[in-house]
């Protein structure tokens, strides 16, 4: 069943094409259903975290942990969605929301001084010291106008990273 | 599940009889994939690419290596092989793009700038999209060619043929060769218990014997191209891996002392008992003791005058004959010539390469076995030697140019063990060195 033969009909398809608003086109969504089969090695229907962890490229990454417990059995079509945030074709917007939510953890709408810093604290490891990280950030987001008590809410990130626009796209390898 | 795999097994009958049937875009997309799509994802690797090679400490070799090591050595290649050389990654391609914050060079440092992870996002998504490592593994599907009313009945007769015909056939001839093999080996192996130097002249014919009833069974078409290779001290070959039929093609013409992975079952049987005479070394890739064993008995064998000579697959694992991942470097810091072999398969009648991970190496023979022939070459290729100031790594990184080029493989910066474990945390450290640095040097500009 989890082998690349077990087949797509054209309503699935759609139905996941519904899913991520058409931002893939019904190829690349055959492709990535491809892939997702690679990656599903027990064919259990989702791809658990040790199974992304196998891709050297991803584990390797230092946000992989972060991204981790946002794609961690994900089905199919969340897991369509989750890439469709890097299709050429999503907006600025879109992007900009999936930034905002892989900063924002725990989900509640808005992104603390501390969010930002565990992010930071992902990006920069041990070269960085704890104060080293607040210091920056208090700089940085003060010359913004903000302080360290205040929340970022997705317009603010939509005012700081919209423009100029973001350079986010991975291209789905289509056959 | 019992019954798709039962399926799988027997060859491409069932499931390329429903092929056709209303799904022909997906198929199809299987096979015009190789030319223009492979350009794009080896594209797609810049920074882990980087980051790897430095990792391994040999970023000289990785950034610069179609300008040193490889014009030099590869040159005798090209005139050959210069096809084969539109399919190879160039490697100045995938040069590191860099991370976020220093592409603005100048100015100091804006909350965008931290704010904006999306290269460290682009970076894991087009991993998760798809990477060159899980590639290497992949293993291809059969392209079944009964796709009209005329081939189709055709298609059903080869199927016939191969299962009800060649395939019993193929079993006598490898069970004549058993026993041909046999009933010589085990009186050679102890009735000739003195004359040591004869006894393992016999056995060494006897295996390459064996060997060749191995290829039979497949009906294996193998073009040797380049000098044979002789018996002389101080002389390593070296060949890519795509399963482990190749040590027996290699093994057909001449007695090879190959280094391997302890297999269980009726290979590991072999293992212990026919080939050890042969001179194979064998260990656990788990047992961290068993490393230095087989160190050790490398170098005594190496240094043996009347020793078989020695093959190592230096990548350590089965790759799909479409890439090469990193070679290991013991093979390179013995300290003697490296003969490199290169194996290229052709995918015409069947796929070659073992994916141990899905079925058994009895599996896998019996899918060579009920197909119609195994064609492949095998180049031996001019022995390399260290040069003056040249590292093991580097001198293993020159010599997987000269095969990948000569046997047009991809090269990927990846270790094979990384399919048994977990890349190690450094990579990402250096990562999170860069970034931090970046930010650092940001803020010091101010």
């Amino acid at each position: 069943m989890g082998s690349a033969s077990s087949v797509l009909t054209q309503y699935d398809i759609e139905e996941v094409q519904e899913h991520c608003n058409k931002i893939f086109s019904q190829q690349e969504i055959v492709s990535l259903y491809q892939r997702f089969c690679q990656l599903d090695r027990s064919a259990k229907g989702f791809i658990s975290a040790d199974e992304f962890l196998s891709v050297p490229e991803f584990a390797m990454n230092p946000l992989s942990q972060r991204l981790l417990k946002m794609v961690d059995g994900l089905n199919f079509k969340d897991f369509v969605a989750f890439l469709s945030a890097f299709s050429a074709k999503a907006s600025a917007q879109q992007k900009i929301e999936f930034i905002f939510k892989v900063y924002d953890s725990d989900g509640n709408g808005k992104v603390s001084f501390n969010d930002i810093l565990e992010v930071l604290r992902d990006l920069s490891g041990s070269f960085m010291s704890d104060e080293q990280r607040v210091n920056v950030l208090s700089q940085v987001l003060q010359e913004a106008g903000y302080t360290r008590e205040s929340y970022l809410m997705l317009d603010d990130f939509i005012k700081v990273l919209g423009n100029p626009s973001l350079k986010m796209e991975v291209e789905v390898p289509v056959d | 599940m019992p019954k798709g795999e039962t399926k799988k097994q027997m060859g491409g009958w069932p499931r390329c009889f429903v092929l056709r049937d209303g799904n022909s875009t997906y198929k199809c997309g299987h096979t015009d994939k190789n030319s223009p799509q492979d350009h794009k994802e080896i594209n797609k690797i810049p920074q882990k690419l980087e980051e790897d090679a430095a990792e391994q400490q040999q970023p000289k070799e990785m950034s610069g290596s179609s300008s040193s090591g490889r014009s030099s050595d590869a040159a005798k290649l090209k005139s050959s092989s210069s096809e084969l050389d539109l399919d190879r990654p160039n490697i100045e391609d995938y040069l590191p793009s860099g991370v976020s914050i220093q592409q603005e060079p100048h100015g100091k440092l804006h909350l965008r700038d931290l704010l904006d992870i999306s290269p460290t996002l682009t970076e894991a998504a087009g991993a998760i999209v798809d990477d060159s490592f899980t590639r290497c593994f992949k293993s291809n599907p059969p392209e079944p060619w009964n796709w009209n009313v005329y081939l189709f009945p055709l298609w059903c007769f080869g199927v016939v043929i191969r299962y009800f015909v060649l395939f019993p056939l193929r079993v006598l001839v490898l069970a004549i060769g058993w026993i041909i093999f046999l009933s010589s080996f085990i009186p050679v192996h102890f009735l000739l218990k003195g004359h040591d130097k004869l006894r393992r002249k016999l056995e060494r014919v006897l295996v390459e014997l064996m060997c060749s009833f191995f290829v039979a069974s497949w009906t294996g078409v193998v073009k040797y191209h380049g000098p044979r290779p002789s018996m002389r001290p101080k002389q390593v070959f070296v060949a890519n891996h795509t399963s482990m039929i190749d040590f027996i093609i290699l093994e057909q013409m001449t007695a090879f002392a190959v280094i391997m992975q302890k297999h269980p079952g009726w290979v590991g049987l072999l293992q212990s008992t026919i080939l050890e005479s042969v001179g194979c070394i064998w260990f656990n890739r788990n047992e961290s003791k068993d490393r230095e064993v087989v160190a050790k008995k490398l170098r005594d064998h190496v240094l043996g005058n009347d020793s078989n000579p020695l093959l190592i697959f230096p990548e350590g694992t089965c790759v799909n004959n479409h890439y090469t991942v990193m070679f290991k470097k013991g093979a390179f810091e013995l300290g003697c010539s490296v003969c490199p072999v290169a194996i290229k398969y052709n995918k015409i009648f069947v796929d070659a390469f073992w994916n141990s991970r899905k079925q058994s190496f009895t599996m896998h023979l019996l899918q060579l076995m009920t197909s119609w022939a195994v064609v492949c070459d095998v180049w031996y290729l001019e022995p390399q030697n260290l040069k003056p100031g040249e590292t093991p790594i580097e001198f293993a990184e020159r010599v997987r140019d000269i095969i990948s080029a000569r046997a047009g493989l991809k090269k990927v910066p990846w270790d094979g063990y990384l399919k048994h474990s977990r890349p190690s945390p450094k990579h990402r450290e250096r990562k999170q060195q860069s970034f931090a640095e970046s930010v650092l040097w940001h803020l010091e500009e101010k």
